[in-house]
């Protein structure tokens, strides 16, 4: 691909901390190369604005390498930006040209309050985590890997929903600020093996519950977490969940 | 039809399950709203999902607006108030309304005919939506029955809108 240098127009979303009430500010970024990320792009301007001695655009970031789900950008009207099943670390600036305005907002969901400016606090998330998103393993020597017979499409099923890093761009999307998306691929990921099944049934229900406490809305089924999903979480998730959850209550034992 | 007792208890389920959809429809909608109170400068739009179904309240309100419209030109007169030109007949010993009459003067008005016409392309977008949603919700979901309820939701969705859309636009049209 053809390298280019271009000039931006940045409109970056200001915020001191959670209870100031926020304002976007306008900024002109010179001479980047079409090859940097995105943020190295952020670090640019942060290195100028350090120099004129100005406060720095607040940003999460933490592996640069799309694995680890800090980043967290809405990018132009679109969480991590414009790419298909990206992250915003990824998004390189060959996706603009020269003269672009780029409006960047931090994740916006009551759930998701801004620590300070494109920063949000997804602690939410670990609580929703820390409800039911575990298994009870023996201690001692560690088993044989294989020891267990699991079916290869449960297998590939339950892997496919625990690509999810957790980055919450499924409710920066959500029109509803729905976490089920996320909470839909961590109870599938283990509702799919033998081993979550000691705690099935109080998992969907349990996580659920945390869920709707944290304040995140309900699920419409509008498909639009699943489009922005970096690890391309399917919306089928939400019905095992459905399902998982319905199931549970039925056979309740409490 | 409507001297019938099956219809007469049809009519209380039917009642029931409308004012519980509106109810939960409204309560539903206000609560997710509430749940971003700060809003994007810049909205997603179309980038990842189909503008119907983002717009169930919008649409839901527009039939809301139609069904208090259609009971009032037919609902009412029929079981309450009467109406000039709701005529009486008699037929195999049967004593009945002449609903068809009541239609054929309701139908004379353009603005009627295209409020009618209008609250049917809505149910159509609802219910695609709403259809395929409704057995995502209760866990009815994979990759062998999703063509097909998506599928049948369209064709469903569009052949009961328009066989509704008919009646107004073929009365006023004079094909009937």
């Amino acid at each position: 691909m053809e390298h280019y240098m271009m000039n931006l127009t940045l409109k970056v979303w200001r915020q001191k901390n959670t209870s100031d009430s926020g304002r976007f500010e306008t900024y002109p970024v010179k001479n980047i190369s079409s090859e940097m990320s995105f943020l190295e792009m952020i670090d640019v301007l942060n290195e100028e604005l350090i120099s004129e001695g100005k406060d720095p655009i607040a940003f999460d970031h933490d592996c640069r390498e799309g694995i680890c789900g800090a980043c967290s950008m809405y990018i132009n009207g679109r969480p991590h930006g414009p790419w298909h099943a990206n992250t915003t670390c990824q998004l390189h600036m060959r996706a603009y040209k020269d003269g672009d305005t780029v409006v960047i907002e931090p994740w916006r969901a009551n759930s998701f309050p801004v620590i300070k400016d494109l920063v949000v606090d997804r602690s939410a998330f670990d609580r929703i985590i820390q409800a039911g998103g575990y298994i009870s393993v023996n201690t001692g020597n560690a088993v044989d890997a294989n020891a267990i017979a699991i079916n290869k499409d449960n297998a590939d099923a339950a892997f496919a929903a625990a690509a999810c890093i957790g980055c919450g761009a499924c409710v920066a999307a959500c029109k509803n600020s729905s976490a089920l998306l996320f909470v839909s691929a961590k109870v599938s990921h283990l509702a799919l093996l033998p081993q979550g099944n000691p705690e099935r049934k109080t998992r969907a229900m349990n996580m659920v519950a945390q869920m709707d406490k944290e304040g995140f809305g309900a699920c419409t089924n509008t498909g639009a977490c699943e489009a922005v999903c970096p690890k391309e979480i399917s919306i089928e998730n939400i019905a095992r969940l459905n399902r998982e959850y319905m199931m549970a209550g039925a056979a309740s034992d409490k | 039809m409507g001297s019938t007792v099956v219809i007469r208890i049809a009519e209380i389920g039917l009642f029931l399950g409308i004012f519980l959809h509106i109810i939960q429809g409204l309560m539903l909608e206000f609560q997710n709203r509430s749940k971003r109170k700060k809003g994007y400068a810049v909205p997603m739009g179309n980038k990842g999902s189909k503008w119907y179904s983002r717009s169930m309240g919008l649409l839901g309100t527009i039939l809301l607006l139609f069904f208090i419209l259609h009971w009032w030109h037919f609902w009412v007169p029929a079981r309450f108030i009467g109406h000039p030109e709701l005529t009486e007949l008699e037929i195999n010993g049967v004593h009945m309304h002449n609903m068809y009459n009541l239609m054929q003067y309701t139908f004379q008005e353009l603005w009627v005919v295209i409020a009618y016409v209008v609250a049917c392309i809505s149910l159509c977008w609802h219910l695609i939506h709403g259809f395929q949603s409704a057995f995502r919700t209760v866990g009815v979901s994979n990759a062998k029955y999703n063509s097909l309820i998506q599928n049948v939701g369209i064709g469903y969705s569009i052949i009961i809108s328009l066989a509704f859309a008919m009646m107004p636009v073929s009365m006023y049209l004079g094909w009937v």
